[in-house]
C-alpha cells in the first residue's frame, strides 16, 4: 500500500495549483457575482492541456491517470468551484461516455476536439419528473427511417449552452421500463434543439445550469451511444465516474475554506492576540483538516479503483457521499472562524458554504450515495 | 537553429533567511525555483521554437536534486536538458561557473545561447556576459524583446535604464533576458507525461575536457568573507518642531550620517 502521489501526479498537481492560483483564484470572485461561465478560465486551460487528462493520447487526451484529473478538479475547486464543475461535467459526464460506450467512428468524430477542449461536453439526464428516480424519463425518441426524432426537455443540466456536445438520454422504448432508454449524441446547433431558461443558483453561479429542449428534433441513427435500451446503463456507469469528479470538487472547495481561514486567523486579533492562539480556533481546524484529509483518502481511492480496472461504484459513492457533507460541515466552520468578515461577500468562504451545497445534491443526493453504499453493505 | 538556454535553480528569495552563526543560506524547507529571469530566457527559446522550428537545450549546473527542476522544463516543451553537476564544480564564483559552461557550450554547440540577465540568489549578473567573453561572440544584454530572425541575423530590444536599444548582431550571441519580458508559460499535461520518459543528461567533470584549475572553488578568485545580516536598532529620538525646522533637522541629520552630501 501506498499513499504517495506518483511523480507524474506531483508534476501535475504542481502544475494545477499553480494553474489556479494565478489565472483562476483572481476571477473567482467576479464570476460568482455576475453569475457567468468562466470562458477565459477554460481557454486558459485548454492551453494547458487540462481538458482530456485521463484519456488516451490516440484519441487526443493527455495520456495521464485519471488521479491527475480528479487532482485537477481538486486544485481547481479550492479556489473556484465553478470552474472545477465545468472540468468534470466535460470530462467525466461528456466526453467519458464516447470514450467507454462509442464506436469507432464516434470516437474519431468527436474525442479529439472534446479532449482538446476545441469543443466543449456535457451530460442530460434529469427531467423535471426525473431526478434522483432517473428511470423516469419522459423525453422520447422515436425512430423514423434512418433516424430517431427527439422531442422533450431536460433541466439543471452543467454546461448547457456553453457545450457544443451533449450526451442526452430518452425512451425509445416505454413498455421496457429503464431498458427502454438509449443514449444519443446531440450536437448543439441542431434544429429543434435550443437551451431554455437558465437557473438562478444559491453557489457554483458562474456554472452554467440551464433547459435542454427538443421540439422533433432529428438525429441520425449514427449518433446513438452504444446499443438501443441500454442507455440506463450507460448513464450509471457514466455517472459512478462523475461521483469521484464531484467529490474531488467537494475536497477541493473544504481545503480552500480551510486554506483561507488558516490565513484569516493568523492574522485577526482579538483580546490581544491572534485568534489562532485560542484552543477553540486551533481544535476547530484540527477537527477540519482531519475531516479534510479523511475525504481526501476515499476520493483517492476511489479514483484508483477507476484507474486500475477495479469496481468502483461504492468506493465512489462513499468518497462523494463524505467529501460533500465534509465540504457542508467544514465551510459553514469557515465561517463561523471568519465571523462577520466571513458572512460578507468580501470574503470568499460564504461562496464556498453556498458552493459547497450542490455537491450533496447533485450527480446523485447524499441519500442515492446511501442507498449504493448500504445496498453492498447489506447484500 | 540551436537555442541553448543557461538556466539555475535558486532559493525562493521570498522565503531566505541566514544563519547568523555561520552567515550562510539556511537552504533547508525553502522552496527551490526556477531563476526568474532564466525563465523569461526559456519562454522566449520556446516561442523562437514555435516560428522557427529551432531547438531549445537547456543547460544547467548545479547539485544532482536540480534535476526535477529540468523535468520540469521538459514538461514546458524543451527538447534536451543537460546537468553539469560535480563535486569538483562546487564553491564555483562566477568565474569558475562561465568557464564550466563554456566548456559544456563548446561540447554542446549553438547558434544562439540565452542566459537570464542575473540569478536572485547572487544577484551578479556575471555569468552571460563572462560565458559570451570565454566563448569569443557577441553579446546583448538586458534584453527585453527579441524582435526578429533572420538568417543569422537577431534583432532585439536592450532595456536600459534612460532608454531602449534596438540591436541587431550576428549569431551566435549570447544575450541575457529579463524577467519581465514575458509570461512564461505553464508546464503542460501532456508534456508532463511525457518528460515521465526523458532523461536528464549529464556532464560531470570528466565529460568536459577542462583544467582543474578553472573550475570549482580553485578556480574562483572569489572568496566570501563574511555573510551578515545588517541589524536594524529600534532606537528612536522623538522631536516635536515646527515644519521648516524639521526639514533642516532631516537635512542635517541625514548629512552627519553621510546619507545626503549637499
Amino acid at each position: 500500500m501506498d499513499f504517495e502521489l506518483t511523480k507524474q501526479q506531483q508534476m501535475m498537481k504542481k502544475l494545477f495549483a499553480e494553474f489556479a492560483e494565478k489565472e483562476v483564484k483572481p476571477l473567482a470572485a467576479d464570476i460568482d457575482e455576475e453569475e457567468r461561465f468562466p470562458k477565459e478560465n477554460v481557454e486558459k486551460m485548454v492551453a494547458c492541456k487540462m481538458m482530456g487528462i485521463p484519456f488516451p493520447r490516440e484519441w487526443g487526451g493527455a495520456g495521464a491517470d485519471y488521479l491527475s484529473y480528479i487532482l485537477a478538479v481538486e486544485e481547481l475547486s479550492k479556489v473556484c468551484a465553478t470552474t472545477g464543475v465545468v472540468l468534470s461535467a466535460h470530462t467525466s459526464l461528456g466526453t467519458t461516455p464516447i470514450y467507454m460506450f462509442g464506436s469507432d467512428e464516434q470516437k474519431k468524430k468527436y474525442l479529439p476536439d472534446l479532449c482538446s477542449g476545441k469543443r466543449l461536453a456535457a451530460f442530460g439526464l434529469t427531467e423535471p419528473n426525473a431526478g434522483t428516480d432517473a428511470a423516469g424519463q419522459q423525453t422520447t425518441a422515436v425512430k423514423d427511417g434512418d433516424d430517431y426524432i427527439i422531442n422533450g426537455n431536460k433541466i439543471f443540466i452543467t454546461n448547457a449552452g456553453a457545450a457544443d456536445v451533449y450526451i442526452i438520454f430518452a425512451m425509445t422504448d416505454k413498455s421496457q421500463g429503464t431498458r427502454g432508454i438509449s443514449a444519443f449524441i446531440l450536437e448543439r446547433g441542431t434544429p429543434g434543439f435550443t437551451i431554455g431558461k437558465h437557473e438562478r443558483k444559491l453557489g457554483i453561479r458562474g456554472s452554467a445550469t440551464s433547459e435542454l429542449i427538443f421540439n422533433n428534433v432529428r438525429i441520425p441513427k449514427e449518433n446513438l451511444l452504444g446499443q438501443e435500451g441500454k442507455g440506463f446503463k450507460i448513464a450509471m456507469q457514466t455517472l459512478d465516474g462523475g461521483r469521484i469528479g464531484i467529490a474531488a470538487q467537494a475536497l477541493g472547495i473544504a481545503q480552500g475554506a480551510i486554506d483561507e481561514a488558516v490565513t484569516y486567523v493568523k492574522a485577526r486579533k482579538q483580546f490581544g492576540r491572534a485568534i489562532a492562539k485560542f484552543q477553540n480556533t486551533q481544535f476547530q481546524l484540527a477537527d477540519m483538516q482531519t475531516k479534510v484529509d479523511a475525504a481526501r483518502w476515499l476520493v483517492y481511492h476511489a479514483a484508483m479503483c477507476k484507474e486500475n480496472g477495479k469496481p468502483y461504484t461504492v468506493p465512489a459513492a462513499e468518497a462523494k457521499l463524505f467529501a460533500a457533507e465534509v465540504a457542508m460541515e467544514v465551510t459553514t466552520k469557515a465561517v463561523q472562524l471568519l465571523g462577520g468578515y466571513g458572512y460578507t461577500r468580501d470574503l470568499p468562504v460564504e461562496r464556498m458554504m453556498r458552493d459547497a451545497k450542490i455537491t450533496e445534491i447533485y450527480e446523485g443526493t447524499s441519500e442515492v450515495q446511501r442507498m449504493v453504499i448500504s445496498g453492498a453493505v447489506l447484500k | 537553429m540551436k537555442i541553448v538556454v543557461l538556466v539555475k535553480q535558486v532559493p525562493d528569495s521570498t522565503e531566505i533567511r541566514v544563519d547568523k552563526a555561520t552567515g550562510t543560506l539556511i537552504r533547508a524547507g525553502v522552496p527551490s525555483i526556477i531563476n526568474p529571469d532564466d525563465l523569461a530566457g526559456v519562454e522566449e527559446a520556446l516561442k523562437l521554437k514555435e516560428t522557427t522550428g529551432a531547438t531549445v537545450t537547456i543547460v544547467s549546473m548545479g547539485p544532482p536534486q536540480a534535476s526535477e527542476m529540468l523535468k520540469e522544463l521538459y514538461a514546458r516543451g524543451v527538447d534536451e536538458c543537460v546537468l553539469i553537476t560535480d563535486r569538483k564544480f562546487a564553491g564555483a564564483d562566477t568565474c569558475a561557473t562561465s568557464s564550466t559552461l563554456a566548456a559544456a557550450l563548446d561540447k554542446l554547440g549553438y547558434d544562439l545561447i540565452i542566459a537570464g540577465r542575473q540569478a536572485i540568489d547572487g544577484d551578479t549578473a556575471q555569468v552571460g556576459p563572462q560565458t559570451a567573453e570565454r566563448l569569443g561572440i557577441p553579446q546583448v544584454t538586458y534584453v527585453d524583446e527579441i524582435k526578429a530572425v533572420n538568417g543569422d541575423t537577431i534583432t532585439v530590444k536592450k532595456a536600459l535604464e534612460d532608454c531602449e536599444q534596438i540591436i541587431e548582431a550576428k549569431l551566435p550571441v549570447v544575450l541575457t533576458t529579463l524577467s519581465g519580458m514575458n509570461n512564461p508559460r505553464y508546464m503542460n499535461c501532456n508534456d508532463i507525461v511525457d518528460s515521465m520518459n526523458k532523461e536528464v543528461t549529464v556532464w560531470t567533470f570528466d565529460d568536459l575536457g577542462i583544467d582543474e584549475s578553472k573550475v570549482g572553488l580553485a578556480g574562483s578568485p572569489t572568496k566570501v568573507h563574511s555573510t551578515f545580516t545588517k541589524d536594524v536598532s529600534a532606537d528612536t529620538e522623538t522631536f516635536t518642531l515646527p515644519a521648516n525646522e524639521t526639514a533642516k533637522l532631516i537635512a542635517q541629520t541625514l548629512k552627519e550620517k553621510q546619507l545626503i552630501t549637499k
